[in-house]
């Protein structure tokens, strides 16, 4: 799996649980390093081992530290480049939904190595649902995205309902019921990057 | 049939909002709400086009009509109170009217203008892939810092590993550090060896009077003979410019150690042809062993092989000499006083 995963996952446990934990993870998951470099290709193994041993660690299951992962992705500030990316893709949170469909595309415009599960949305169904269908993805994707998703909607203030349904080899679907789209106020974007603005 | 359509001022506003109506005596008649933006909002509405844009490309419009007669393809402009704001522009004439309408589009000044406008994804057409563009920098931005992170990480690893190194780049022989841990490790087991410094003679003069190329290939040669007269188990340092160290793993006789000492002058004494010259180089070798001390000491005995060494040179060079206490006190007779 592509190194910004793995040093994804590795940002996560650190940030979150600390960086003694992470030492811990290192050790029980025989990793020959330290720290992942993001711009280097792993075997997936090494991510799985990585995320057994911190799931060992923590006495959680894996699916609830792959969810909670989603969330820190899109809302720890350490990470903020990738909730901006996000955000790029529309101005209301139905409109990031459909931009879901390019997610594999422009990872892959940014980082040609980085291979992202293909999403595709259908919908929205008579009672407003839409669905997001993951095929031939990675195990255990299917958590993250509900964490995304979950504080994406928040991101852009609007108040969905989600259940999931992960068929365990890489493959599942989201149901994603928009009940509101500006149901709050959301955080705000710019598209002028942080950097700049500073400067 | 026809070919005319018709839309409406807000369907413009969705479809293109940079756009211009312009009379063609250059009076704006309507615009759209992301070119009100670029205004801060000010009501320009029956101000004159080349009042608030400059014209850069073509040269020579003076009019409005200019615009969409002849080969005019596109525009290139700036705001005339920011000529940091650069724009490219395309006219058509208005079918029933004598009106004219202008797109405009920021180009590559987009990055900039989105932070000075405080512009939003909706400020552009659906269509516009200028938020892609700037989804695109903001990514490759990121992936190049993780990048140069990556690179600054390897550039460190690759000097850490080389000051680690134990073996001589040049010559592929060991390294003083190698000889300082060997040299340690046999001295801390109580092990028996014999040490010998080497110091090439007229290498300078080759160096020189043949360049740097002929010199290394001289050092190449001496690498090779000295591990050609030397045991695998005997350990042969570079630890200088021309100074060699050899570390002989468990011999300390003498007479061996002098055979090779011999040995080691004479094959350096054969001339060594490069390209069409020849190089003449020799050694002047020191000797010292570890069981001339009660407790062998690193520094000591170096020091030692380098007097015996220097003895050497004091000789005439091309020789070798033993360590002995005399060397210290001067009384040998083969030193000048």
């Amino acid at each position: 799996m592509h190194g910004l995963i793995n040093r994804s996952l590795e940002g996560f446990l650190r940030d979150t649980y600390g960086n003694k934990i992470w030492q811990d993870v290192v050790t029980a998951a025989a990793l020959e390093f330290d720290s992942f470099e993001a711009m280097l290709e792993y075997d997936d193994a090494l991510t799985y081992a990585v995320l057994d041993a911190a799931a060992a660690q923590l006495a959680r299951p894996r699916e609830t530290l792959l969810e909670d992962m989603g969330t820190y992705l899109v809302s720890n500030p350490k990470v903020e480049a990738l909730r901006r990316l996000l955000r790029f893709g529309g101005v209301t949170f139905t409109e990031f939904l459909h931009s879901l469909e390019d997610l594999h595309e422009r990872a892959k415009l940014a980082v040609p190595e980085l291979e992202l599960p293909r999403l595709y949305l259908l919908g929205p169904s008579d009672s407003g649902d839409f669905k997001l269908v993951c095929n031939g993805g990675y195990v255990g994707f299917g958590y993250v995205l509900m964490g995304l998703l979950r504080t994406m909607a928040d991101d852009y203030g609007a108040l969905v309902l989600l259940d999931s349904q992960d068929n365990g080899n890489g493959s599942g679907e989201i149901n994603i019921q928009v009940v509101e789209t500006s149901f709050a106020d959301g955080r705000d974007f710019s598209l002028s990057s942080p950097k700049k603005g500073a400067a | 049939m026809t070919d005319q359509i018709c839309v409406s001022h807000a369907g413009l506003d969705r479809l293109m909002p940079m756009h211009l109506l312009l009379a063609p005596d250059g009076k704006i008649l309507q615009f759209g709400p992301t070119v009100a933006k670029l205004f801060s909002d000010r009501e320009i509405k029956g101000e004159c086009f080349f009042d608030l844009f400059k014209l850069r490309q073509p040269q020579g419009i003076t009019s409005v009509t200019d615009i969409v007669s002849g080969n005019v393809t596109r525009l290139h402009l700036n705001l005339k109170t920011e000529q940091k704001t650069r724009l490219k522009a395309v006219g058509v004439g208005v079918s029933g009217s004598d009106a004219i309408l202008l797109n405009l589009s920021f180009g590559i000044s987009v990055v900039d203008a989105i932070g000075q406008y405080n512009l939003t994804i909706s400020d552009f057409a659906a269509t516009d892939l200028a938020v892609e563009m700037l989804y695109l920098l903001e990514a490759k931005s990121a992936a190049m810092t993780e990048s140069r992170k990556l690179n600054t990480r390897l550039q460190g690893a690759k000097i850490a590993a080389e000051e680690q190194a134990y073996t001589d780049t040049l010559t592929g022989l060991k390294n003083r550090r190698a000889m300082d841990h060997v040299l340690s490790r046999f001295i801390e087991s109580g092990e028996k060896f014999g040490l010998m410094q080497i110091d090439l003679d007229y290498f300078k003069a080759v160096n020189d009077s043949m360049g740097h190329a002929a010199g290394d290939h001289v050092l190449h040669e001496v690498a090779k003979i000295l591990l050609e007269e030397t045991r695998s188990s005997d350990l042969v340092a570079r630890v200088g410019g021309d100074e060699f160290v050899l570390i002989f793993h468990k011999l300390t006789d003498i007479g061996k150690l002098n055979d090779i000492a011999a040995r080691i002058i004479n094959r350096m004494e054969v001339p060594i042809p490069f390209n069409d010259q020849t190089c003449r180089i020799s050694a002047s070798i020191g000797t010292t062993i570890s069981e001339n001390y009660k407790i062998p000491d690193m520094d000591k005995m170096l020091s030692d092989a380098d007097l015996a060494l220097y003895a050497s040179k004091h000789k005439g060079r091309a020789c070798y000499t033993v360590f002995s206490d005399d060397l210290l006190t001067g009384i040998d007779p083969s030193l000048p006083p």
